[in-house]
């Protein structure tokens, strides 16, 4: 039963295709569902279940970017801002006329899909650095028109707040009720993806990351695809930035800036581009560091230094760790996490009879 | 007619030359790096920042007079980048655009938390010789520190400008950027250019941020220079000093002017993106910038 496949066996391209290829896949996925479900809820401090809360919203941002930038090739420093036009619709929408979460997710997310249209118009001529630094400039004119307008805005400070999400009445306002609203979205993001880039146009993405013009030589548009790329992605962004909205009771441009873009960045390359795997991976990554790295300076850097000055250090130590890690994976492992834990599970998948 | 206050433009007008050759100088460190590396530096900004805090530091700390911290941060820099690219930079020769970016995005982290940590987080002054009282000239008042500025920057643009064109080492690098390949096959040793681009790309930050840092003071904001800049190489065209300058004082008029005659009316900030609606426009009519070289690809 529980075996795992000594060679290529697959006879069909249903079998090529598939989504659990074996069946430990399977069995793989029943033990997570368990996991996550029950077992994390029950053991998990509140402090660690915001943590976990925030791993599953990047999640859904890590995969959308990874969609555009591992799977289509096309680089956006653009994603944070994206993120603030979903969190906006959404605050606007909800606050404005009530709507429900279930509603005002998909909104959020449609409104970004629209902006990331446009803004991804521009990848029809140009690409490259070309795009990236473009797509920084829709980071700027988005955050500069939320701040400014205060139609979208809302007035002073630019920040909207708003209700938690409630279900049948039942209000989602603990950590804990949340992390169960969030993992649905993680899953389904997770899912979707899966089985998008398994279709006809997820090989459309890849065969344009790959070589665009031989792309197109084989009859693929490129322009629609790109513009596919740019829609669903910051669809994903617009979610995210309504779920970090409804997470944190209030949409404010701040939590968007030009540094999330970045980090979103660092998340999908920290886990390995064009693998959802690996953006989980390296959105859980990237969530968890700063904090784990103030936990630590707070309990030990007591003893190498004053008290005083670890507050003063801590900000900065998080930064250069963040950067130094960046370059640390680009120098020494450039397939990211994702590469480290398939050497893992190849060596285990023929052991103890490896040769 | 127009009924505008020919004044106020004809100073706008002046200010935005003068701000963008500063501006030119900046994006000469993209330019020097791109034309010999095909590397991207987004931690240009950073660069200019560490080189100012550098000789702000050599001023305060050390009581030097201003040239000799001004050349301590260039040695500095210079130490710097070569070093950069020995770690960071010569392991990535020949990955994709995107790694290169996130590299040097990287680094602008690291640089950043440095140098705070080292030289703390309050803004320091780069004491030039330069007086505080504006110059008139003719209709026009201007600050004198955006003249020697622009002026040091035209200097220097010119010097480098001749290098690329007539000198040995210049020319070496042209071929480098050509085709490393072929200049391999010619005899010229591909890394130890690579090194020195990146040198001079220190340097060039070194005056960036002695330039910059004696006019708005040294800290942590220092480092949004480069972000300015970006639109100033990529309307230029990445791989042309001439582009850098033309861009420059494109971007710098466009930006003195959408302050003076946008801000008012619509509350504020214009100036921080205008510059790259611009950007954008021009790139949909040429996608390699004004002066950048065509590129035909190939499968």
């Amino acid at each position: 039963m529980f075996h795992s496949e000594t060679g290529v066996f697959k006879t069909s391209y249903a079998a090529d295709m598939a989504l659990y290829p074996l069946p430990v896949a399977r069995y793989a996925v029943i033990a997570l569902a368990i996991v996550f479900l029950f077992i994390v809820p029950l053991v998990f401090s509140p402090y660690l279940m915001t943590l976990m809360n925030l791993v599953l919203i990047a999640v859904v941002g890590a995969i959308g970017l990874d969609i555009l930038v591992g799977y289509t090739g096309q680089i956006s420093i653009g994603h944070g801002a994206f993120m603030s036009v979903g969190a906006y619709t959404a605050a606007n929408l909800i606050v404005r006329t009530g709507l429900p979460f279930w509603l005002a997710i998909p909104a959020g997310g449609a409104m970004a899909a629209l902006i990331g249209i446009v803004i991804g118009i521009p990848s029809l001529r140009i690409k490259g650095i070309y795009l990236a630094v473009a797509t920084l400039a829709a980071q700027f004119v988005i955050e500069w028109m939320i701040n400014h307008i205060t139609w979208i805005s809302g007035g002073i400070e630019a920040s909207i707040q708003v209700p938690p999400p409630s279900i049948f009445g039942f209000k989602l306002v603990t950590a804990y009720r949340l992390y169960f609203f969030l993992l649905f979205f993680a899953a389904l993001a997770i899912v979707a993806t899966l089985n998008w880039m398994r279709s006809r146009i997820g090989r459309a993405f890849i065969a344009i990351r790959d070589q665009d013009i031989a792309a197109e030589i084989i009859g693929i548009n490129i322009f629609k695809y790109k513009l596919y790329a740019f829609a669903i992605s910051s669809f994903y962004a617009g979610v995210t930035g309504v779920l970090y909205t409804y997470y944190y009771g209030i949409a404010n441009y701040e939590q968007f800036g030009i540094d999330v873009s970045i980090n979103y960045l660092a998340m999908i390359l920290i886990g390995g581009l064009g693998s959802i795997l690996g953006a989980i991976f390296g959105a859980t990554f990237i969530t968890i560091l700063p904090e784990a790295a103030r936990q630590f300076l707070t309990h030990y850097g007591g003893m190498i230094m004053s008290q005083d000055a670890v507050t003063n250090v801590v900000p900065n130590l998080q930064l250069v760790l963040f950067g130094g890690l960046i370059i640390f994976f680009l120098v020494a492992e450039p397939e990211g996490l994702n590469r480290l834990w398939r050497s893992i599970r190849n060596y285990f998948r023929v052991w103890p009879f490896s040769y | 007619m127009l009924d505008l206050p020919w004044r106020f433009v004809a100073i706008l007008f002046a200010n935005g030359v003068l701000v963008g050759s500063m501006y030119a100088l900046i994006a000469l460190g993209f330019v020097l790096i791109y034309k010999a590396t095909d590397a991207i530096n987004f931690a240009q900004g950073e660069f200019v920042m560490f080189a100012g805090f550098l000789a702000a530091g050599a001023t305060h700390e050390a009581g030097f007079p201003w040239w000799i911290s001004a050349l301590l941060s260039v040695a500095g820099m210079i130490v710097f980048a070569f070093g950069l690219e020995r770690i960071v930079l010569r392991p990535l020769i020949g990955r994709p655009v995107l790694a290169v970016i996130m590299a040097t995005l990287g680094l602008g982290f690291v640089l950043r938390g440095v140098a705070t940590m080292a030289f703390g987080g309050g803004t320091q002054t780069i004491p030039l010789p330069v007086s505080n009282a504006p110059v008139f000239i003719g209709p026009l008042i201007l600050p004198p520190i955006e003249l020697v500025g622009a002026g040091v920057s035209l200097a220097f643009l010119g010097v480098f400008g001749w290098f690329f064109l007539k000198s040995r080492v210049g020319v070496a690098m042209r071929a480098v950027a050509d085709s490393q390949q072929v200049a391999m096959a010619m005899g010229i040793n591909v890394r130890r250019y690579f090194a020195l681009a990146w040198a001079m790309a220190g340097v060039v930050s070194a005056l960036g941020g002695v330039l910059w840092g004696g006019m708005l003071g040294v800290d942590n904001q220092l480092a949004l220079v480069g972000l300015k800049v970006f639109p100033v190489m990529i309307l230029g065209g990445l791989d042309s000093i001439v582009g850098a300058v033309v861009g420059g004082i494109i971007v710098g008029v466009v930006e003195s002017l959408s302050a003076g005659f946008l801000d008012p009316l619509v509350g504020g900030g214009t100036k921080d993106f205008v510059p790259y609606l611009l950007m954008i426009a021009v790139l949909m009519v040429r996608p390699e910038g004004i002066f950048g070289r065509r590129r035909i690809e190939r499968i």
